[in-house]
């Protein structure tokens, strides 16, 4: 009779809790909370503006990267010219140091920025991520587009942010976002265990991927000190401090080594607000 | 308010939602609970306390995955902090609900070495166990995440099957999972769960171990969710594409639940070899006469008494399958195993697996490649009493009799064993048993074929109607298997089907002949009664006969249910027993019997009744 009696309440007692909880919310959403304390959007005045440009460079002997055996997917094959290898190492001429993930790690606090409305593209093409590295702001759209028409899944792993994991198995593009800054976000594809990608997410503007050669830019800086990071998925970080001067151009360069090879890679680190002390950093 | 939908209907909720009334009656439930009961029976459940009492051997005080026993597990036991979680109701890469955390609690995960808690703990701890675990992530500080809407699930059937396998198809399932959903699919030796560890896919031929639970609803939630932090993907965004539809994705879950059994299968003691009178003994693993033949499962487990010991076994059961011609006896084993091992497609996810595993037994594998292997032992003597072998080969007091298949090498070898790893080849003039085998989309089929008796001193003859113990034990070289780091069953029997005693036969035309004779008794009673045998004089006479009539009519039909009674249990027996065709006839037999009687019993009371 207690344990009934037991039963009645608490179900009375959770529809109660229920109930309040779920009165007031209506299909209002929106967190209207956060502005209280967030910096006020804040567009940058292009009279003013600088920028921030060099060159990623990498001293030593470039590691050899692995063939990938792609003889499962013809499909794939097929869209390579020459043999496609693993892309975690991709250096260019004159010592450049391609897919460096390069942004301003400090000195933007003050601003806020609004979030783009045009998506940037991650696509799938010849079995292969491109682009290998990809920078996006944080809420912007990220596109994931298979062109290959076969089986895909893009599968993100990140710490800050919650990951997602979707299968693509024909021609198709699907839109996924992060709410929150993190470097890096890595992505693979699990039915082609070379398929590797990773995102960095950022939120302000101020980021750029090396290219082939190495150089980087960032355009378009309010004058002011910042600090840049640059990311490489092999080679770990590098930090510069630069002074942006109206209208001038200031200089960064990194020069990563052979000797920094198998350094930390810093991922997005989680935060774990409750248990600070448990908490255990992820081995990446 | 996704519980609350739960509770309330759609609409219902909306409007109480936006109402001031629903404030009101939140106050109300909550003033009827607090009224109902007096506070101090609800027990106060400390979540923590039962986090750490039961769930942190594995999982770790701290949450992280990493117990002091997590060693011995993959999959690991979840890490908590990163709050990813498999079984959810809702979108891939969102929180699961507290009734999807809660599920998972009370039901285990099958296939892993997490159990379920409903009948250890009590729901207040459990409740208290699902809070507790949230506070091990800052994800679940936000909004409480909203269950998908799964729409109606379709009704199976043969359309609703056919349709799931195109999808099956079109989708490509079969790059992990394989043709046959064996899990041996193209990339299946590739795949890590987000923490880096190896792992498979599933074998969706065995739905009592899919994490999640195997029914159609539950394979629909998987395939619209995904399973977090592994490398299964969600399906939604393919609807929502409009490239399949929902009901595609029923359809699917309906083909991919086709694969298992209808019902979890049970473990048999006894394995029966069937006796073959008008076929020859199947020679191959394909023979149609294995179609025709009984399937007996026999669960495996890790070997983890003798060291090196062995936690993740690859091969979890084989399926056994025997049949004798009264000369030799075919016994056919069957089991999933996605490789023919040593495959190089497989080598590094065999080495994953023995560094993950680390063991540190002495003589434990340091690498994976070696030979597929499968191991049948019966006792090398049978006992008088119920005494066996011991079940890891035997030992110097009771050696085992083993036969040993392995992938690399053809046939099988007859050897003596007494204990783990110390089988001895028997002389070649002692070696009787042939083996062939074949692997075909991830599963292998071994038969093996002995003669009854091979004269051999050493040979354990087989004897029809004996009950002899036989056990199995299997190994997957492409999984770090070798050695005693192996998969290992306890002891069955095989019993070898007998000739069908005569009287089987002879009974049912002597039932049939009695049937007929009781039968035409009553007919003639019945014509005596209307007069076509008319007695010669006298209503005394009539009067007397009447009463006899009915004594007789009531006789019969108790006679005839007795009979009917008998033919049951024959009919039991004959199903028992393997002899469906004696199982049915009989039961045609007993049922006509119980009509009969029946009829009788009744006929007679009515005639009675309506004479007066």
């Amino acid at each position: 009779m207690i344990k009934k009696c037991g039963e009645l309440r608490n179900t009375a007692l959770l529809l109660g809790v229920f109930v309040i909880a779920g009165c007031g919310g209506g299909d209002g959403g929106g967190d209207a909370g956060a502005a209280d304390t967030a910096p006020a959007e804040s567009p940058v005045d292009a009279a003013t503006a600088g920028n921030v440009a060099g060159m990623v460079t990498f001293s030593g002997t470039p590691p050899m990267m692995a063939e990938i055996n792609m003889g499962s997917e013809a499909t794939c094959a097929a869209k390579h010219s020459t043999a496609p290898t693993e892309e975690g190492f991709v250096g260019g001429e004159n010592g450049g140091l391609a897919n460096v993930f390069v942004y301003v790690k400090e000195g933007l606090e003050s601003l806020s920025f609004p979030t783009p409305t045009s998506a940037v593209v991650l696509n799938q093409d010849g079995c292969t991520y491109r682009p290998h590295v990809l920078g996006a702001q944080v809420g912007q759209d990220i596109t994931l587009r298979n062109s290959d028409g076969l089986l895909h899944n893009i599968n993100a792993s990140p710490t800050e942010n919650r990951g997602f994991n979707v299968s693509q198995p024909v021609d198709m593009e699907t839109n996924r976002s992060f709410p929150v800054a993190e470097v890096m976000i890595p992505v693979r594809c699990d039915v082609h265990g070379w398929m590797s990608s990773y995102i960095g997410v950022v939120d302000h503007p101020y980021f750029a991927v090396s290219g082939p050669d190495g150089s980087v830019s960032l355009d378009g800086l309010p004058p002011g000190d910042y600090v840049i990071e640059a990311w490489h998925e092999q080679l770990g970080t590098m930090t510069s401090n630069v002074t942006v001067t109206t209208g001038g151009t200031a200089d960064m360069s990194f020069e990563f080594t052979e000797a920094m090879a198998g350094s930390p890679v810093p991922m997005g680190e989680p935060i774990d607000l409750l248990h600070p002390d448990g908490h255990q950093a992820v081995d990446h | 308010m996704p519980v609350l939908q739960n509770f309330i209907p759609n609409g219902l909720s909306k409007k109480l939602r936006s109402s001031p009334q629903c404030v009101v009656l939140g106050v109300l439930l909550l003033g009827v609970s607090l009224l109902a009961v007096p506070g101090d029976v609800i027990a106060q459940v400390d979540g923590q306390v039962v986090y750490n009492q039961w769930c942190a051997g594995c999982h770790g005080e701290d949450g992280a995955g990493a117990g002091p026993a997590a060693n011995t597990m993959l999959p690991r036991p979840r890490d908590f902090t990163l709050a990813l979680y498999q079984v959810r109701t809702t979108s891939s890469g969102e929180l699961p609900t507290d009734a999807d955390m809660l599920k998972v609690i009370n039901e285990g995960m099958p296939g892993t070495a997490m159990p379920g808690w409903e009948g250890v703990l009590t729901e207040a701890e459990r409740l208290a166990l699902v809070d507790y675990l949230k506070t091990f992530s800052r994800f679940f500080q936000g909004d409480p995440p909203t269950p998908l809407d799964f729409g109606r699930a379709t009704s199976g059937g043969a359309d609703a099957i056919a349709r799931g396998e195109e999808v099956y198809q079109m989708v490509e399932c079969w790059r992990c999972h394989g043709e046959q959903g064996r899990g041996d699919g193209e990339s299946a030796p590739t795949l890590n769960d987000d923490t880096g560890f190896p792992i498979f896919a599933a074998d969706l031929t065995e739905n009592w171990r899919f994490n999640g639970g195997g029914e159609v609803g539950e394979i629909y939630r998987v395939l619209r969710t995904g399973l977090d932090g592994t490398p299964m993907p969600t399906f939604s965004d393919i609807v929502d594409a409009g490239v399949i539809t929902n009901e595609d994705l029923w359809s699917l879950a309906h083909y991919v639940r086709s694969l298992s059994p209808e019902e979890e299968p049970s473990v048999e003691e006894v394995v029966t070899a069937k006796l073959l009178t008008d076929t020859p003994l199947p020679q191959t693993v394909e023979d149609v006469v294995w179609e025709g033949t009984e399937r007996f499962y026999v669960p495996l487990s890790g070997q983890i008494v003798v060291q090196p010991r062995w936690f993740n076994p690859r091969v979890d059961a084989v399926w056994v399958q025997a049949v004798h011609d009264g000369r030799e006896l075919a016994l056919l084993v069957s089991w999933g195993d996605p490789s023919e091992s040593p495959d190089t497609l497989w080598t590094d996810f065999g080495g994953q697996v023995v560094t993950t595993m680390g063991s540190e037994d002495e003589g434990a594998a340091t690498g994976s490649g070696t030979a597929d292997q499968l191991v049948v032992q019966f006792p090398q003597q049978l006992s008088e009493g119920p005494e066996r072998p011991y079940f890891l080969q035997g030992d110097i007091r009771r050696p085992a009799y083993t036969w040993t298949w392995q992938s690399d090498i053809a046939g099988a070898v007859e050897s003596i064993a007494r204990g783990m790893g110390t089988a001895a080849r028997q002389p070649d003039s002692e070696q009787h048993v042939r083996a062939t085998a074949q692997h075909a989309d991830g599963q292998w089929k071994v038969l093996f074929v002995r003669p009854l008796d091979t004269g051999g001193a050493e040979d354990l003859a087989l004897t029809a109607g004996q009950a002899v113990p036989m056990a199995f034990q299997a190994w997957d070289g492409d999984n770090g298997e070798s050695g005693s780091q192996g998969a290992v069953s306890t002891w069955y029997f095989l019993v070898l089907g007998q000739p069908t005693p005569v009287a089987v036969y002879v009974a049912p035309p002597v039932a049939l002949a009695l049937t007929l004779l009781f039968g035409l008794l009553v007919v003639r009673q019945a014509q005596v009664r209307s007069g076509m045998w008319q007695e010669p004089d006298a209503a005394a006479r009539a009067k007397r006969a009447a009463k006899r009539k009915q004594l007789a009519g009531m006789g019969v039909g108790v006679i005839w249910l007795g009979i009917a009674f008998g033919s049951y249990q024959n009919s039991r027996a004959g199903w028992e027993a393997g002899y469906a065709d004696l199982g049915f006839w009989w039961a045609i037999i007993g049922g006509l019997l119980a009509i009969a009687g029946l009829g009788a019993l009744i006929g007679t009371w009515i005639h009675t009744r309506t004479s007066k």
